[in-house]
């Protein structure tokens, strides 16, 4: 069989995580080959490495059994090596047949020659048995029509393999088989081709072969997927054993806090119901663009929802702003910490007085640095901030002191509810166990908290109750003795159309 | 490795950081005391350098809360020469001077509000929203008398453009008094500490709670409220409400802010940059007249020096960024 594209033993780590851990498999031609696995897995980062993003710290690639190392996308391209992301590539406000032709337009004597490219780009979208017009406006084009020229784009650098990250996330039914109508010409071309998706039936139905990854390991591939099932890709995926009991602690559950009822907006598909009771972590599980980040901007007033109520403590919260919110008692430490949360060019006080400052104030206009040093040094040592004082600027501080001082922030309000999304995201071990301990307190307080998190361990850890997110809707609802792995991952994996 | 390695260099490095550009000013004083003949007359240094500060500095007051809230205001020099028209053609029309003036800094004040409406409520990028007040407003200022300027004969306003108190004109107070109320006010302020926070990082502020769109809001009507101080001072001493002044205002004062060290992408930003800044700016100009520089070099030689501020202030921020990944 042919070899054509093989990953030895690739390893690749970034501050604080083992992204890629000596993962080897192979692809060959004329084959559709799938690579599996949960969110961190590592899936990303092999495409990077394949397309020259990223620079594995060791291991080789190797294309037709020789030896390739790329150090930009451009010499990945090169080499017939084409990757197409989820969001795709393309200027919108150029034509198709520029987009196809961009970073190396076909040229005589210093001119570019558009009639050339419009020929060569009618010829390949014919091939692919597209009717999009070459000198169409890309941005006039829907999601698949896009998708299709980014293929077409591959295909004029006369891409031998190309990887797909998601391609069907956006597409309905119809396109999508249309989609894999192209796929299979491909095929028949002898193209390699991977395929990132995290929907098992389209797996089933599309690909000729499949590699698992987990936590940045190689767990399995199949050269053909004859006979096999879902739930065997899925227990792969979730295998390992992680003693999250030992770490789960019962709490004291108490009446209904926040009531959410029939909730529209940005990023929900159907209207989200829930209620969260005094003293209980409520999880939220889902893949990555589940709508678990646009739900708590909803519930945190940072977005408008267009319909719906919440209501806390018997009361009706009207659509408000973060301010209005934060009033009322709920408060939120944001997913990005870095675009969201932190203030970088100011002081760790600064930082843990943003927002509640006016209630140290004299006549909520003057300072009173006392009394702001006072709660910053207070909730700085709750937390256990590690900085070189509270004068050190934000930004020199690591990602999990930073995350110590936004929720420290957000504690300086009197709450009813706090919302966390990804609280640990990004930290290393022990800082993780630190801030679980603290919203493990915290709960033990009375305080309502959600955890939002694409980690299954953090979840089973720490949650008492799990709603399960997938394509902008609530899949699942699970008690915490209902929960596992096997069981999360089932409700979060899309269903297809 | 860097600073945090070395304590010695970390303390010298920081009085540098904290100090350093006030010293270039009080270097540049003593070096044009001694060289330049005329400069330490108490004449050059009240009335030449002290009034030529004047406009661009009480105006570099609010200019200072728009950089550091991450915006900024070109309708500036506008507004001056409106509030300064309206001033004139009010108190010719028979308005006593003190009702003039006050209506006058409410309409600068008004325009300042429509800009911050504009920015921070339907999301209008600044440099398009003030370009076009800038416009507007300069129209307004020469509709005002049909395109003339009109003198001011009024003795209460003369006093406030030429009155000496304490041995200084008025205006030189004027400005003394913005930088001390707007130093307070970024400074020891709720709302001070608010504006620095938006311009650090706008969303995070948002999501902290803070009110972020009324206080941006409050800084361009606090901007243009200056503008018009600045323009009703100015034409006060002339005695001259003129719709053609202050063109170009909004950069110089601009100039002023970033050369002495505020942060033109927000959350840094100090009313000392601003003393320093107009300082240094007061002073080149200044020697420059006094030796005679051709007009032509003397854009030059500014050009120059802002363009020197901006590559040592981005020499010191990528310098930070290295202490932050050693550290």
């Amino acid at each position: 069989m042919a070899l054509a594209l093989e990953f030895s033993g690739i390893s690749k780590a970034f501050p604080g995580v083992q992204a890629l851990s000596d993962v080897s498999f192979s692809a060959s031609s004329h084959q559709v080959h799938a690579v599996m696995g949960e969110n961190g897995a590592g899936k990303s980062t092999l495409l990077k490495v394949l397309s020259g993003d990223n620079r594995p710290d060791s291991g080789t690639l190797r294309l037709d059994g020789k030896d390739v190392r790329f150090r930009n996308t451009h010499e990945a391209l090169q080499s017939g090596i084409a990757v197409i992301y989820q969001e795709l590539q393309l200027v919108p406000d150029l034509t198709v047949a520029e987009n196809v032709f961009l970073g190396e337009m076909p040229s005589k004597w210093g001119l570019t020659s558009f009639a050339k490219m419009k020929r060569e780009t009618a010829r390949i979208l014919e091939w692919m048995g597209e009717t999009i017009r070459p000198d169409a406006r890309l941005g006039s084009l829907s999601i698949a029509q896009r998708q299709m020229v980014e293929i077409a784009k591959a295909l004029s650098h006369d891409a031998k393999i190309i990887a797909f990250d998601e391609p069907t996330s956006s597409l309905g039914s119809k396109e999508v088989d249309r989609l894999f109508h192209v796929l299979d010409q491909l095929k028949k071309q002898g193209k390699v081709m991977l395929y990132v998706s995290h929907r098992m039936d389209e797996i089933l139905k599309v690909c000729d072969a499949a590699t698992v990854l987990r936590d940045g390991k190689h767990v399995k591939s199949f050269d053909h997927l004859d006979g096999v099932t879902a739930d065997q890709l899925v227990e792969l995926m979730v295998g390992r054993v992680v003693n999250t009991e030992a770490s789960y602690r019962t709490r004291e559950i108490g009446e209904v806090v926040m009531t959410v009822q029939d909730l529209v907006g940005p990023g929900l598909s159907s209207p989200v119901s829930f209620d969260l009771h005094k003293g209980e972590i409520l999880g939220f599980f889902g893949l990555v663009g589940a709508g678990r980040t646009e739900l708590m901007k909803l519930l945190a007033g940072a977005e408008k929802a267009t319909g719906g109520t919440v209501t806390l403590l018997g009361n009706e919260l009207k659509r408000g702003n973060p301010t209005d919110r934060l009033n009322a008692g709920i408060g939120i430490c944001p997913e990005d910490r870095k675009k969201e949360a932190i203030i970088p060019v100011a002081s760790v006080q600064d930082n843990l007085n943003l927002g509640v400052r006016s209630r140290f104030s004299r006549m909520k206009f003057w300072i009173n640095n006392a009394r702001e040093r006072e709660n910053a040094s207070a909730q700085s040592q709750r937390f256990g901030v590690r900085a070189a004082g509270l004068d050190a600027l934000m930004r020199g501080l690591s990602g999990g002191n930073q995350q110590k001082v936004v929720l420290g922030r957000v504690l300086g309000h009197s709450l009813h509810v706090i919302l966390l999304d990804e609280p640990t995201r990004g930290i290393d071990v022990g800082a993780k166990e630190e801030i679980h301990n603290h919203i493990r307190a915290l709960a033990e307080q009375g305080v309502a908290t959600i955890v939002v998190s694409g980690e299954m361990p953090e979840i089973l850890s720490l949650c008492d109750r799990i709603l399960v997110m997938s394509e902008g809707r609530i899949s699942g609802e699970l008690t915490h003795e209902q929960a596992s792995q096997v069981t999360l991952l089932e409700y979060a994996l899309p269903t297809g159309n | 490795m860097t600073d945090q390695t070395r304590p010695g260099n970390t303390m010298l490095r920081r009085i540098w950081d904290q100090a350093g550009i006030a010293s270039i000013p009080i270097l540049m004083i003593i070096v044009a005391a001694i060289e330049v003949p005329h400069f330490a007359s108490a004449g050059n240094v009240i009335y030449s350098l002290g009034l030529s500060l004047t406009t661009t500095g009480i105006v570099a007051c609010g200019m200072l809360f728009a950089l550091a809230s991450g915006d900024f205001d070109l309708s500036v020099g506008s507004v001056a020469a409106f509030a300064g028209m309206a001033c004139a053609v009010l108190i010719s029309k028979g308005m006593p001077a003190s009702e003039a003036i006050l209506l006058a800094l409410l309409g600068s004040a008004l325009i300042g509000f429509v800009n911050g409406f504009i920015i921070a409520v339907c999301k209008i990028n600044a440099l398009i929203a003030t370009l076009a007040s800038m416009q507007i407003v300069r129209g307004l200022a020469y509709l005002l008398n049909d395109g003339n300027s009109l003198g001011i004969s009024n003795d209460h306003v003369a006093a406030l453009g030429n009155m000496m108190v304490l041995g200084l004109p008025m205006p030189i107070w004027v400005l003394a008094a913005c930088l001390l109320v707007f130093g307070v006010l970024l400074h020891k302020t709720v709302f001070g500490r608010n504006t620095l926070a938006i311009g650090g990082n706008a969303e995070a502020a948002r999501l902290a709670g803070l009110p972020t769109a009324k206080i941006k809001i409050m800084i361009f009507a606090l901007l243009s409220l200056l503008s018009g101080l600045a323009g009703i001072v100015s034409s006060a001493q002339q005695q001259l409400g003129d719709p053609k002044s202050m063109v170009g205002l909004e950069l110089r004062v601009i100039s002023a802010c970033v050369l002495g060290g505020v942060s033109l992408t927000g959350g840094i930003g100090a009313i000392y940059h601003v003393i320093v800044g107009m300082l240094i700016m007061g002073i080149v100009q200044n020697v420059m007249d006094l030796k005679s520089v051709p007009t032509f070099y003397q854009y030059l030689i500014s050009g120059s020096i802002l363009l020197a501020a901006v590559l040592v202030d981005q020499w010191k921020q990528r310098r930070m960024q290295r202490v932050k990944v050693a550290g």
